[in-house]
C-alpha cells in the first residue's frame, strides 16, 4: 500500500495512535470548536463512514472518543467538532495550528446511508448531536439524485449554541431540503422557532411510509423524538440513533461502554431503534 | 359567516366536528389582524379570547425582573393560541407577541364557554381538543425544563 492509498479498514494496529497535525481550529459556539487534522509523517489518510468516531490522543493529557464531523469524500483530512467540557477536551480545543494529535480509528458502525437511498431522510439533531450527522448531510447533498427529500430538524439550547450556522442557511437553500431550527430559549432578536426539537414535527413535511430517520443528541431527547416519530407513523425499523457512553479501548475489549448486550464502541454507536429502544426504557441501564 | 365557518372547519384543531357544532363556534368568531411587534394579549389581562392563527408567527413570552423577555414557545399558521379563557380565573399567563404580521380568527371565550355550558356535547368536544394541546405543550415544557443540552 502506498502512502496515497486509502485504507477502508481501521488501522492494522488499532491501539496505536497515528500522528496528525492540527491544521485549523474554528470556534463554532462559546464552548464548541471544530478541528481539522491532517496526517503527519507521510502516513496514509483514513477513509471513514458517516457516523464513525475516532479516539483522539492529546499527548500528556489523555484520549477521547470524538465523532467525525467532516466530509467522508475529503480523504486528506479528518474533521471533529468538540465541546470543551473538561480537562482533555479543553486541552484538545486549545491545540495550536501544527500541534500534534494522535488518532486511532475510525471505529464503530456508521449511519445507514446506503439503506436510505431512494427514500426521504429525516435527520433530527440536538445540540452537538448535529456533528456526527453532518457527514450524512454532506453525503446526501453530494449524491443528491440518490435520495429523495431531506428534512433536517435541529434543536439547541439558545441561538448562540447553534452549530454550523452558515451551513444551516446554505443547506436550507438546497432543493428538496427542509431545514427547521429551534432553540429552547430565544431572545427577542431570534426570529425562528422556539421550543424543544420535537415541536418541529408540527411544521416538518414528512412522508413516513417512505422515510428513514437518523437521530443524534442527548439520550432523553432521542427517546422523545423516537416516540414522536412512531406517532407520525414510522416503524422502529425506520429509526436509527447514535448512542454515547464512556468509550476507552474502542474495540469492545475493555467493557467501559457496555450497554446491555452491546458494546457501544464496536456494535454502535449507531443502532437501529428496534434493537436499542427496549434497552433505553430500562432504568437500570 | 360562511367563509369563517369554512376556515374554521379547515383547521386541524376543529377537524371532525359536526356541522352544528361548527355553526355554534362560528357564531363566536371574528377575523382579526395584528401588526408585527404588537401583542395579542398580555400577562395578567382578562383572558376572554383565543386565536386560530391563519398567517404569521406568535411568540409566547415571559418576563422576569432585571432580565430581558424570554421567548418560551412560538406558534404558527393553523395553531391555537391561548387556553386561559377556558379555566378560572380567566387571566393570561404569558404575553403573546406578533413576530410578523398576524392574521387570525379570534374566538370569543365567554361566548364559547356559555355555549359549552348549554351544550355539554360541544363542551366535551372542545375540551378534548384543548386537553390534547395542553398535553403536547406539557410534554414539551418538561423536556425544556430538563435542559438536555446542558453540560452534564
Amino acid at each position: 500500500m502506498t502512502t496515497a492509498a486509502i485504507s477502508m479498514e481501521p488501522t492494522m494496529e488499532p491501539m496505536i495512535p497515528r500522528a496528525h497535525a492540527v491544521r485549523e481550529v474554528v470556534k463554532e459556539t462559546p464552548d464548541t470548536f471544530t478541528l481539522t487534522l491532517q496526517p503527519q509523517n507521510g502516513t496514509s489518510p483514513h477513509s471513514f463512514r458517516p457516523g464513525q468516531f475516532s479516539m483522539l490522543w492529546v499527548f500528556g493529557v489523555g484520549e477521547l472518543p470524538i465523532s467525525i464531523s467532516g466530509d467522508a469524500d475529503k480523504h486528506d483530512r479528518l474533521v471533529y467538532t468538540v465541546r470543551s467540557v473538561g480537562k482533555a477536551t479543553n486541552a484538545l480545543v486549545s491545540q495550536k495550528t501544527g500541534a500534534g494529535v494522535g488518532v486511532r480509528g475510525p471505529f464503530g458502525t456508521g449511519w445507514p446511508v446506503e439503506a436510505a437511498r431512494g427514500q426521504d431522510l429525516i435527520i433530527v439533531a440536538g445540540g452537538i448531536g448535529l456533528a456526527p450527522l453532518r457527514p450524512v448531510i454532506y453525503h446526501v447533498l453530494s449524491h443528491r439524485g440518490e435520495y429523495d427529500r431531506l428534512v433536517l430538524l435541529y434543536g439547541a439550547r439558545s441561538p448562540r449554541d447553534l452549530l454550523y450556522r452558515k451551513e444551516l442557511a446554505a443547506w436550507a437553500r438546497q432543493r428538496d431540503t427542509q431545514v427547521l431550527v429551534t432553540v429552547d430559549y430565544g431572545g427577542l432578536s431570534w426570529r425562528h422557532h422556539v421550543g424543544v426539537v420535537t415541536t418541529l414535527f408540527r411544521y416538518a413535511r414528512l412522508r413516513p411510509a417512505r422515510s428513514l430517520a437518523m437521530l443524534c443528541g442527548p439520550e432523553i431527547m432521542m427517546r422523545f423524538v423516537a416516540r414522536d416519530l412512531e406517532a407520525q407513523g414510522l416503524t422502529r425499523k425506520q429509526i436509527y440513533l447514535s448512542m454515547e457512553r464512556n468509550m476507552k479501548c474502542a474495540l469492545g475489549f475493555c467493557g467501559h461502554c457496555q450497554y446491555g448486550p452491546h458494546f457501544i464502541c464496536k456494535d454502535g454507536p449507531v443502532f437501529p431503534y428496534e434493537e436499542i429502544g427496549p434497552l433505553m426504557d430500562k432504568y437500570e441501564l | 359567516m360562511e367563509n369563517l365557518e369554512r376556515i374554521i372547519s379547515d383547521c386541524p384543531f376543529f377537524a371532525g366536528l359536526d356541522q352544528g357544532f361548527l355553526q355554534l363556534i362560528t357564531g363566536c368568531a371574528s377575523n382579526v389582524r395584528f401588526d408585527s411587534g404588537t401583542y395579542l394579549f398580555k400577562e395578567g389581562a382578562p383572558a376572554d379570547t383565543f386565536y386560530l392563527l391563519r398567517e404569521g408567527k406568535v411568540a409566547l413570552e415571559i418576563f422576569a425582573p432585571h432580565r430581558k423577555p424570554i421567548v418560551i414557545d412560538t406558534l404558527e399558521q393553523g395553531e391555537i393560541v391561548g387556553w386561559s379563557w377556558l379555566l378560572p380565573p380567566y387571566v393570561w399567563r404569558f404575553h403573546a407577541h406578533a413576530m410578523h404580521g398576524v392574521r387570525a380568527i379570534a374566538l370569543d371565550g365567554k361566548c364559547l364557554r356559555t355555549k359549552c355550558e348549554e351544550n355539554h356535547d360541544l363542551g366535551y368536544e372542545i375540551l378534548k381538543r384543548f386537553v390534547q394541546i395542553i398535553e403536547q405543550r406539557l410534554d414539551a415544557t418538561r423536556l425544556q425544563l430538563l435542559d438536555v443540552y446542558a453540560v452534564q
